[in-house]
């Protein structure tokens, strides 16, 4: 085989890491764009999110599909409700004072990874995908003798990860349909916009922001429950889409959404390009020197307009 | 006296104190505070850009593990003596404070922060990427025939606490001299209101950039002291975990004080220490401490004494 297959390999990888990257920096954006919030323990709902995945789905008799859509339905539900009790225990009462909320999102981030360890172990452990079909991708190729169609060998890939991918386009865009078309999306832009005029007009100003932290952490506990039958749950799992996320975020521009899915887009598989064909370490090193300098000279990231 | 007098009489008792220690302290303590010393120098530097200046950093890692590299590969792969290697250790720290620290001065607020991760991230891959020469994650050790600077063996316990100590006293003279002069005041007032200080006539930028060289020159210093003394160098000192770590020490002790790193160290290392022996569940009691400082002593320790009657603390 030559380039080409690399190439769409690459894609496929990349367009899955993508979509739960997505979903993750999407949360995160929510966050910090209408709290101001940054909001360092992202990664660890995304693993809580995963790591309650696997305990749902084993705790569910029945064909693994069952388990699967238990977990889909309570893992993010929890997490987020996990989630609003840290933000009214924790960063209500520091005022969502930024340097102090970051100083305490590392603490939540702690011990949430510690309380893991301590319950769950150390061990890595995987969720049974519901479907799990593997697909050929027809593949035509110039050889000496014309032009061949490799297939159904070679190029392969899962029906579940198409899924993934289909599920993310999915909760997006019911995301951008609640922030653009509800009355609870109304409310989240006007105190984005200025939260003091908001609780002026009787906006409950708290119980948005509650709400927005367990937003931002369901979604990010999606990505994790989506990404355990691929992936597997480990309690060191959140780091480095954290990371990433945290990338995708100040390219995409912070608390822009489609500037956040393009950003993802963009991460995503070139995250996944470059790994095929470079060192995933050199890959990380450029994106991160990359992110740096966007916020260096255009701390309004990519699509963003309003300065940090 | 008066309160200039006063706060030079108590940081040298507490020199003082220290060097007296080590005559009656069982070989245990006596390694860990050598341990701590320098650590405490490395939350000094943190201190001073942090604490005094008011810049939230996420990526000291990146000069002490400067620092701490600029030593350890000149000894390895140069074959330096320890002495030249230590100033290595130091030009690392520096450059690398006055490449990263002009940029950093386009930035501000939460930008900052996330510029000093990702710049930390950048460089915390960088010795995992050049495994060969750094041997990554798993890390190398000095060998101590090396580890000795004017025929003084640093690695006997005895002389590397004295090293320790006298590495940490001048971290502590240099940081109260800076305080009390109107450099230091300067970096008060960036830290109080920047844009007042700069209608004032002050250079807020040069200040600011001076800052980030001396804090991270002296973080680099204790990186560079940590892998003489304890012969190792390792990329975990350059992650994530080991920017947190000033941070944490600083908030404990009481940011903006000059003794509050050194207290918030002890307590920190101390906790940590008891508290596994009982359990291996650290990182808990750390993530617990950090919530209940940011609710309960936004000020630290040494920052709540001073609120509560030793106004004259610097």
């Amino acid at each position: 085989m030559e380039l080409g297959p690399y190439l769409i390999l690459g894609l496929l990888e990349g367009l899955v890491t993508a979509a739960v990257l997505s979903l993750m920096a999407v949360g995160l954006s929510l966050v910090f764009g209408v709290m101001r919030v940054v909001n360092v323990a992202h990664g660890e709902f995304f693993m809580v999110g995963a790591v309650l995945a696997w305990w749902i789905a084993g705790a569910v008799d029945g064909h693994p599909a069952l388990g699967f859509v238990a977990a889909l339905l309570l893992a993010p539900p929890l997490t987020a409700g996990l989630a609003m009790m840290a933000d009214q225990l924790v960063l209500k009462r520091i005022n969502y004072d930024p340097e102090r909320t970051i100083v305490a999102t590392i603490g939540l981030l702690y011990i949430i990874q510690q309380i893991t360890l301590m319950t769950y172990g150390p061990e890595a452990r995987p969720v049974e995908a519901p479907f799990n079909h593997r697909l050929s991708i027809p593949f035509f190729e110039w050889t000496d003798g014309g032009l061949t169609l490799s297939w159904p060998w070679g190029l392969g890939t899962t029906s579940y990860k198409l899924a993934v991918i289909g599920a993310a386009v999915i909760l997006l865009t019911a995301i951008w349909l609640l922030m653009t078309r509800t009355r609870y999306g109304l409310l989240m832009r006007a105190t984005q916009l200025d939260s003091e005029t908001a609780q002026a007009f009787a906006i409950p100003v708290g119980r948005v922001y509650a709400s927005v932290f367990g937003l931002g952490a369901g979604l990010a506990a999606l990505g994790g429950v989506l990404i355990v039958p691929i992936q597997q749950a480990h309690y060191l799992m959140g780091h480095d889409p954290l990371l990433l996320s945290f990338i995708v975020v100040i390219i995409g521009g912070l608390g822009s959404l489609p500037g956040t899915v393009v950003a993802a887009l963009l991460i995503g598989i070139s995250d996944g390009m470059i790994s095929v064909f470079f060192s995933p370490t050199l890959a990380k090193i450029i994106a991160t020197l990359a992110v740096a300098f966007v916020l260096v000279f255009r701390p309004q990231g990519l699509f963003g307009k309003r300065t940090l | 006296m008066s309160d200039l007098k006063k706060s030079w009489t108590l940081h040298l008792s507490i020199i003082a104190l220290l060097f007296g220690l080590q005559f009656f302290l069982p070989a245990y303590h006596h390694g860990n505070l050598a341990r701590i010393m320098v650590l405490t120098c490395y939350a000094m530097g943190y201190n001073i850009l942090f604490g005094y200046t008011g810049l939230l950093s996420l990526g000291h890692a990146l000069f002490f593990a400067a620092g701490m590299y600029g030593l350890s590969l000149s000894i390895q792969h140069l074959g330096w003596m320890a002495g030249p290697a230590m100033l290595a250790g130091l030009l690392a720290g520096f450059v690398m404070a006055l490449v990263i620290g002009l940029l950093l001065l386009r930035t501000a607020g939460v930008a900052f922060m996330i510029v000093t991760l990702m710049f930390a991230q950048a460089g915390f891959l960088t010795v995992l990427y050049f495994g060969e020469l750094t041997r990554g994650d798993e890390g190398f050790v000095i060998q101590q025939e090396l580890r000795s600077i004017a025929g003084i063996d640093l690695s006997d316990p005895t002389s590397r606490y004295f090293a320790a100590l006298l590495l940490m006293a001048v971290c502590i003279v240099i940081t109260l001299h800076v305080v009390q002069t109107g450099f230091g005041r300067v970096l008060v007032a960036i830290r109080e209101n920047d844009e007042r200080t700069r209608m004032l006539g002050y250079d807020i930028q040069r200040h600011k950039l001076a800052a980030i060289l001396l804090s991270g020159t002296m973080s680099a210093a204790a990186g560079a002291a940590y892998g003489l003394l304890f012969g190792y160098a390792g990329a975990t000192f350059a992650s994530v975990q080991y920017s947190i770590f000033p941070l944490l020490w600083v908030l404990l002790g009481g940011a903006g004080t000059v003794l509050g790193p050194l207290i918030g160290t002890l307590f920190m290392f101390y906790l940590i220490d008891l508290s596994s022996n009982l359990t291996t569940a650290y990182m808990l009691i750390a993530g617990l401490v950090l919530l209940a400082l940011t609710l309960f002593a936004p000020q630290g320790l040494v920052g709540e004494i001073r609120r509560r009657g030793l106004r004259w603390l610097p």
